[in-house]
């Protein structure tokens, strides 16, 4: 049999949008897909050794759960997104969920291929010795070239 | 039913029950039986969906003591 092959596109860099790429590569990886995710825009974040940086914004966000009601306008006080964040992180701890860091690396170890947006890291100017190793570093051409021979391809 | 090793996957959350029962088969033989118990409800259509698509035979899926409880076979 085959293995099945999966792509996937990372563009977002906030905690909850961080998830969803990396579960599902993780999974696919354990089901013995083939998996290669390619990381761009704010997705790069994801690359970044330490991601203690990456956090959850209540502002334009509002079907995120609150403990309290809150008016829109609060959101913007200063302090708002840190406390969010360090409310949501504690709140997946105490229900099991990965931390962003483990679930990374249990693709990685599971040999899920990473890439980074060449384009994304000249452009924000990114120094390369803050991501990770065992990346490449490619454009939409390399992408392309796997995305084209898989069954499952998204944009994340 | 009898098996060669267990994984607690107690308190853990999707996708870690998954992924690391896959962990946990990798140092198995063929023919081996894993036993694996979870409490997140979603490992149960999960774990019938991981064996279907690696192979591995789901010998049992129940649950003991509040808890879901399978049985894997390793291909």
């Amino acid at each position: 049999m085959t293995a099945k092959k999966m792509a996937i596109i990372a563009t977002k860099g906030a905690l909850d949008m961080a998830y969803p790429p990396l579960i599902l590569a993780s999974t696919a990886a354990a089901l013995g897909w083939e998996v290669q995710v390619f990381f761009t825009f704010y997705g790069l974040q994801l690359l970044r050794k330490d991601l203690s940086g990456i956090a959850i914004s209540p502002l334009a966000n509002p079907a995120m759960p609150m403990p309290v009601p809150m008016p829109v306008i609060v959101s913007v006080l200063p302090g708002m997104q840190a406390m969010a964040t360090s409310m949501m992180k504690a709140k997946m701890k105490k229900k099991g969920v990965a931390s962003l860091t483990e679930l990374r690396d249990l693709c990685q170890e599971a040999e899920v291929k990473f890439i980074a947006c060449q384009m994304t890291v000249d452009l924000f100017e990114f120094d390369k010795n803050d991501f990770i190793d065992g990346i490449e570093y490619g454009g939409a051409a390399t992408f392309m070239k796997f995305a084209g021979e898989t069954d499952v391809c998204l944009f994340i | 039913m009898n098996f060669d090793k267990e994984f607690d996957a107690s308190g853990l959350a999707c996708p870690l029950p998954i992924v690391k029962t896959k962990k946990s088969l990798a140092d198995m033989a063929p023919g081996q039986v894993l036993r694996v118990v979870a409490t997140d409800p979603g490992s149960v259509c999960d774990m019938a969906a991981f064996a279907e698509q690696t192979g591995h035979a789901l010998l049992h899926s129940g649950s003991e003591g509040g808890k879901y409880v399978f049985f894997l076979k390793k291909a």
